[in-house]
């Protein structure tokens, strides 16, 4: 077990970061930007992941899929170690990040997060207004400079799509926007400091069609920007947006590969009856 | 048919009946609370509520007779079935007596006298009658025969500007008495102060002197200026002593309904009337008047007669402290107590030890705050800053901080409940998007958690203003007095003075109803002052309420 995984509350202790262990910069196209290497990972004595070998793409669109409780969103969670704050994990294996792993103990699990924006499956403005949510992750930064918060808040909801319904009032309760505008205000929060990464939690399972469909716009837009990983439960939606596909089922990774194949024709039986809705 | 209606009767909703026992539940505290609300706004209101004032004349030979005198007045404040065995001869009426504030305390040794209807010949309410105010043996009843002028023939009181010359004159007293105050509280308190000080460095530098060092000039300085007050202080003592014989000067005389005579330096009225022939307009002018007076002015005559002003100060002084004391301290240790102490045996035995702490018995708090904040922590403060004025204590003895830190310690409790409930109610989701963010777990807790359990806080700031407001018992311990000559905050540099003793609403009422020496002429004044500790307590509470409100509004949970 590694020690660095054993408890919540040294994930947050600051640590000044060893110049080797800090993240590697962004580089050019990088067919493994992200590498899951044969990852136990444990609830306490409950295993809920099973050796999983995955490599990520940089700015492509990973989709996890599988039935509910694969363990898709655990995996998705442990990408920016969103699990330490839950109390009796430990885990097995690595993940490495253009190479460093993010298990390493000197990395500080916080400037690892600032470069990993997230989604969640339910929209979770803060409440406070639309300004200020933008902006949420510079001003934990510590950035105070007026323009640049202007520029990134009008550069980030420009990207989420929602520049033109909240222009007029960005100084209002995030509160007051509809669920679809809350969850692009999310996706502008998480992308405002322009992380490398993107995770998507079932972005859009409590969202409308229209709203869903202005979302799945959203996430080919952001493809050229970021490195999206998404988890969804909507196989259609796996098929519109991504470029490859995880199946995952009882912790197990079943099947990875572009997602032409693995819905079209996927080597195992279990895909193909999950993909055609056989079960699940 | 029957056999149908029971088969109905039998269907009904299970648990009906228990829904009737949970609204007798609250029915019966309603009634309770509104019972007691109502007592005591009508007891405490009646208080200022001018009364008419009835002579009574009794038949010849009634035992009941006053000094010898068979007639005689007052207000009456009872009617009731006399105590003891009646006497099967009795009518209705001859059970019946009526209790009578007669006044005039410093003539008849008493205030108040109960009377048998059935030795009364008759009752009039005299038109003439006049009530005064006194500063002393509390209010006069009369009839106005002279009013006394330096170098001048008495007035009658049946002359035409009788009335007018009373206001006039009731009305200068009343402006020497603030001018005498002022004198005596400002300006000679002001020199006081600049005396005690010359006096504490003059007994250091004799310490130094002692010593062996030469402190020859120093010590010659402080005589020197301590004489240079002697000055201003016998001319402002002489101007207050002049004022003081010019309040003597007039003088009323009036004729008790006994009989008597009797004359009253106008220094001494406050306030007069003709209670019979007030209209009702004037009879409720003079109400407000009496409660705007009960308000704001300082107790007279063990506290029995004027006003709480002192009282009132001083509770919200100290509750406001106590707020001040309790939230930061209350907010911290329950923030670390949820969200950074690793859950176990250890955190939930901490948890259950604060919960019982709201069981200990008030007045073990004020042992405590008497034993570690007075003797401990005021001690060492008096040793260390206040080395000069020892052996009269600064801090080593009771006072408004005090009283404070020790109600503080007692509400923690409910603060610590109130605020982990708060915070562990802020939603997953937003703590996890802020950590996702890049902000650290502190910067969630201050930006995030903090601002969302902020009406929580407050609600636990509410319940514990309300209890340390009302609580008596510690405070006795560790700073309240039955008259505190100065207010905990006033215009005298620092302006706010942590180490005085204050007066408090909840002792004010105890020294008023058990302390003091006639409780039947207090008890009024007991009802009046609970009706306004009462209205400080929801005062204080409306305050926070609003804020709290504000604060929801503004961080209301997105939820779609």
């Amino acid at each position: 077990m590694d020690a660095t995984a054993a408890g919540s509350d040294t994930a947050f202790r600051l640590r000044t970061a060893t110049p080797g262990a800090s993240l590697p910069a962004e580089g050019s196209f990088n067919p493994r930007l992200i590498e899951i290497q044969n990852f136990d990972f444990f609830y306490g004595t409950n295993q809920v992941l099973h050796g999983i070998n995955l490599d990520i793409a940089e700015r492509h669109v990973t989709a996890l899929i599988g039935p509910s409780g694969c363990g898709k969103t655990t995996l998705l969670r442990n990408l920016n170690r969103m699990n330490d704050l839950v109390d009796g994990i430990h885990h097995r294996g690595d993940i490495k990040i253009r190479g460093a792993s993010i298990y390493h103990p000197h990395l500080e699990v916080i400037a690892l997060r600032k470069r990993i924006g997230m989604v969640f499956q339910k929209s979770n403005p803060f409440p406070k207004s639309i300004y200020e949510n933008v902006i949420y992750s510079l001003r934990v930064a510590g950035v105070r400079d007026r323009a640049r918060l202007d520029e990134t808040v009008e550069r980030s909801l420009q990207a989420a799509a929602l520049w033109d319904e909240v222009k007029d009032r960005l100084h209002t309760s995030a509160l007051a926007l509809s669920g679809g505008q809350q969850q692009r205000l999310c996706i502008a929060r998480a992308i405002a400091n322009q992380p490398e990464i993107l995770l998507m939690d079932e972005p859009c399972s409590a969202l409308d069609p229209v709203a869903t469909a202005k979302i799945e716009e959203l996430i080919l837009d952001l493809k050229t920007q970021f490195t999206i990983v998404i988890v969804t439960h909507n196989m259609q939606q796996a098929a519109r947006i991504s470029d490859h596909t995880a199946f995952f089922y009882l912790g197990q990774l079943v099947e990875f590969g572009p997602t032409s194949r693995i819905f079209t024709s996927p080597a195992k039986k279990q895909t193909e009856d999950y993909v055609t809705g056989r079960f699940g | 048919m029957t056999a149908t209606l029971k088969k109905l009767g039998a269907a009904r909703t299970p648990g009906e009946a228990w829904v009737w026992l949970t609204a007798m539940g609250l029915t019966v505290g309603l009634v309770m609370i509104l019972g007691l609300l109502g007592l005591v706004l009508v007891q405490g209101l009646k208080a200022f509520w001018p009364r008419r004032v009835v002579e009574i004349t009794l038949r010849a030979g009634s035992p009941q007779a006053l000094q010898g005198a068979l007639t005689f007045g007052g207000e009456i404040t009872k009617e009731q079935e006399k105590s003891g065995n009646p006497d099967a001869a009795d009518t209705e009426a001859d059970r019946r007596e009526w209790q009578l504030f007669l006044g005039n305390k410093d003539a008849y040794g008493l205030a108040f006298k109960f009377v048998d209807f059935a030795h009364i010949e008759k009752t009039t309410r005299p038109a003439g009658l006049l009530k005064l105010e006194r500063l002393e043996y509390g209010p006069a009843l009369g009839y106005p025969v002279t009013l006394h002028l330096p170098g001048r023939e008495p007035l009658p009181a049946q002359a035409a500007t009788f009335r007018a010359e009373l206001t006039r004159l009731v009305a200068e007293a009343a402006a020497r008495r603030a001018e005498i105050r002022r004198i005596e509280k400002k300006e000679i308190g002001a020199i006081n102060q600049q005396m005690t000080q010359w006096r504490q460095r003059q007994r250091a530098l004799e310490r130094e002197r002692d010593a062996g060092r030469d402190v020859t000039a120093a010590l010659a300085e402080a005589a020197a200026r301590q004489a240079a007050l002697e000055e201003p202080y016998h001319q402002l003592a002489a101007r207050a002593r002049e004022l003081r014989a010019a309040q003597a000067a007039s003088t009323l005389r009036y004729r008790l309904m006994s009989g008597p005579e009797r004359e009253v330096p106008l220094g001494q009225v406050v306030n007069f009337y003709f209670p019979n022939q007030l209209t009702t307009a004037q009879r409720l002018g003079l109400f407000f008047h009496n409660v705007w007076t009960f308000l704001s002015e300082e107790p007279r005559e063990a506290n029995t007669e004027g006003g709480i002003f002192p009282a009132i100060f001083g509770t919200f002084v100290m509750t406001l402290l106590m707020s001040l004391a309790v939230t930061p301290f209350g907010v911290l240790a329950a923030i670390y107590l949820r969200e950074y102490a690793r859950q176990g045996p250890l955190v939930r035995a901490v948890r259950i030890a604060v919960n019982n702490l709201a069981g200990v018995p008030s007045i073990v708090f004020g042992v405590f705050g008497l034993g570690f904040f007075v003797y401990f922590l005021g001690g060492s403060l008096d040793a260390l800053f206040f080395k000069e004025a020892l052996p009269t204590p600064t801090f080593g003895t009771g006072g408004v901080l005090w009283a404070a830190l020790t109600l503080a310690l007692m509400t923690v409790p409910v603060v610590v409940v109130a605020t982990e409930e708060a915070l562990a109610a802020v939603s997953r989701g937003s703590r996890e998007g802020s950590l996702a963010c890049g902000a650290s777990k502190w910067q969630t807790i201050q930006r995030i958690v903090l601002p969302a359990a902020a009406p929580g806080i407050l609600t636990g700031l509410i319940l514990a203003m309300a209890r340390g407001a009302g609580e008596v018992a510690p405070l006795m311990l560790v700073g309240v007095v039955k008259l505190a000559p100065e207010l905990p905050l006033n215009l005298n540099y620092p302006f706010i003075h942590l180490d005085q003793k204050f007066m408090h609403l909840g002792f004010h009422i105890y020294d008023l109803g058990f302390q003091s020496p006639d409780s039947e002429a207090a008890k009024p004044m007991v009802f009046a002052t609970t009706l306004f500790l009462i209205a400080l307590v929801v005062l204080l509470n409306l305050t926070a309420i609003l804020i709290r409100n504000h604060l929801r509004k503004k961080y209301a949970t997105g939820a779609f």
